[in-house]
Formats: structure tokens, C-alpha cells, sequence
């Protein structure tokens, strides 16, 4: 038993909870906000959906500038940075300083491919005429990725302070919690892109 | 005895809270795979079915990076309730409000 449990305790370092609910409550409270960020993005997406069915009076309709191709690319990118996110809590979890290193700061380069090509999107848009206050597609897109990009943006800087905080020896295995609770934002924000991708990019009226 | 048995039950346990790097890379394959199939649809005239299979897609993915990448299908029910209840109520008050503007709108 003894070796069980020395092995539950180095397997599962940060999982015994003193609280009412036996959870953490720091994970337990990403999880709440998350679902609240829900409704945030759910009023966004339903503006835009609402918005777009409204005929353009000025500038170019946000449809006819859609570059699939590239978006799919960029969707592509950051669906992988989920992935090298959760190798990221793996290799901590195993104690694996160097690779979780290593896996985070690929994450924050993904991630950042990412918030370029969407910087490089809106550019093109636009010099195509559409602007923020061009018609209301326009502000109702621009303001649900750009809302969204802002979201990706600051996972990357939780994402950094993490390779800083790992680079001075203060992420050992204890902190292997901190970092799964990035990782749980991370995973939103790609969820979150799962849908509008789908939504506001391929199903077009 | 029993304590080997229990430590191998405990290590199966371990196996199932935590898939292993290749378990995650295969996910991502699906995940990937899934994309493509999306992205085709925007090539490939899919018809009336389009819309359907893009939504269909879209849960599906959602749902795999919820379950394997959040570790839900592994962690507490309890985070998997207060996630599902935000997405509902998102899903309730705007699908309400789409409703209301169409039907008065109209």
C-alpha cells in the first residue's frame, strides 16, 4: 500500500484537495469563468449572425473578401498549438521541465502565427474598403475575432510568463496545475475559433 | 498480493487519467482529419447536406478537444456540468434573442 501510495503521490502531485468539493479550486473556477466566457461569446457570434443578413449599404459585404484557404491554415495552426499545449501539461506532470519548455513556447509560436495571420487578414480587408465603421457586417466581425484574437493574445502571455517562470526554476512539478489551467483557457479559445470558423467562414448565407 | 493487485489497478488508472503522448497525437490526426474534410466543402458542392455535416463537424470537434485536450471525459463531472451549463444558456438567451428580432423584425 505504502508503494501505492508513494506512487499516487508523485503521479498525481497536486490533485489532493482539501475543499469542500474535493476539486481544486482555482481549476475549479477557470471552469466557471469559462462558461461564462460562453455567453460572451455566444452574444458575439449571435451579433454577427444577425448583422450579416443585413444588405451592406456601404463598402464590400465581409463574405466576398473571405480567403478560405487561409483561414483554414491559420485554424489549422492553432487546432496543433492544442496540441502541443496539452504535451505541455504531460511533460510537466512528468516532471519534464525541459520539454515543457519546450512544448509551451511552440504553443506561444503557433499561437502567434495565428494572431499574425489574423492581423494580415484584417489589413487586407481593409484595403479592400471595409473598414471598422464601414457597415455593420463589418464592425460585427471585426469586433467578434478581434475579441477573439485579444483572447489568444493574452494565452500567449500567460503562456511566456510560464517559460520565464520555468527558466527560473519555478515550475517544478508542484505548479503542474497552473500550467493545466493555462492549457484550460488555451483549449477554449481554440474551441471557441472551432465554431466561428465554422459558423461565421464556411457556412455562408 | 493484494497490494500488487491494487498497484496495477492504480497504474491502469494513471493510464486511463492521463493518454499517453501518442494518444494525443492521434487526436490531433483526427482533429486534423476533420478540418480537411470541413475545408473540402468549401471546394466539393456537398448540396443540401453542406450545412448539416459542417455542424455536425463543428460538435464533433468541439467535443474531442473538450473531452481528451480538457481532460473532461477524465476530470470531476462537476466541470463538465458548469462548462454544459454556460454553453446551454448561451445556446437558450441567443437563440431566444435571434428569434425575437426575426419574429419582430418582420
Amino acid at each position: 500500500m505504502t508503494t501505492t501510495a508513494e506512487h499516487t503521490s508523485a503521479a498525481h502531485p497536486t490533485e489532493a484537495h482539501h475543499t469542500s468539493t474535493g476539486l481544486s479550486n482555482e481549476k475549479l473556477a477557470m471552469w466557471i469563468f469559462l462558461g461564462s466566457e460562453c455567453l460572451l461569446f455566444g452574444g458575439l457570434i449571435s451579433t454577427f449572425l444577425l448583422y450579416r443578413e443585413v444588405d451592406p449599404l456601404r463598402g464590400p459585404s465581409v463574405e466576398s473578401l473571405y480567403d478560405i484557404p487561409f483561414t483554414s491554415v491559420s485554424s489549422f495552426v492553432l487546432l496543433m498549438s492544442s496540441l502541443t499545449m496539452v504535451l505541455a501539461v504531460a511533460a510537466i506532470k512528468r516532471g519534464d521541465q525541459r520539454n515543457t519548455r519546450v512544448w509551451l513556447m511552440t504553443t506561444a509560436l503557433l499561437g502567434a502565427s495565428f494572431v499574425g495571420g489574423q492581423v494580415y487578414e484584417f489589413t487586407v480587408f481593409y484595403r479592400e474598403g471595409l473598414g471598422y465603421t464601414t457597415n455593420l457586417q463589418g464592425s460585427a466581425f471585426y469586433t467578434l475575432t478581434g475579441f477573439h484574437g485579444v483572447h489568444v493574445s493574452l494565452g500567449i502571455v500567460m503562456l511566456l510568463s510560464l517559460v520565464v517562470l520555468s527558466l527560473r526554476g519555478r515550475m517544478g512539478t508542484e505548479r503542474a496545475e497552473t500550467v493545466e489551467i493555462v492549457g484550460l483557457y488555451w483549449h477554449f479559445v481554440d474551441v471557441v475559433w472551432i465554431v466561428i470558423f465554422t459558423v461565421v467562414y464556411l457556412i455562408t448565407p | 498480493m493484494a497490494t500488487e493487485h491494487q498497484t496495477i489497478e492504480h497504474h491502469d488508472e494513471i493510464d486511463h487519467d492521463h493518454p499517453s503522448d501518442g494518444r494525443y497525437i492521434q487526436i490531433a490526426l483526427i482533429l486534423g482529419v476533420i478540418t480537411a474534410v470541413e475545408v473540402m466543402t468549401y471546394v466539393v458542392d456537398f448540396g443540401a447536406l453542406m450545412v448539416p455535416s459542417l455542424v455536425i463537424m463543428m460538435i464533433a470537434k468541439f467535443g474531442i478537444v473538450a473531452a481528451y485536450f480538457m481532460h473532461l471525459k477524465f476530470d470531476s463531472n462537476l466541470f463538465t456540468r458548469v462548462f454544459v451549463s454556460g454553453i446551454l444558456l448561451a445556446i437558450g438567451v441567443y437563440v431566444a434573442f435571434l428569434t425575437s428580432l426575426h419574429i419582430f423584425s418582420s
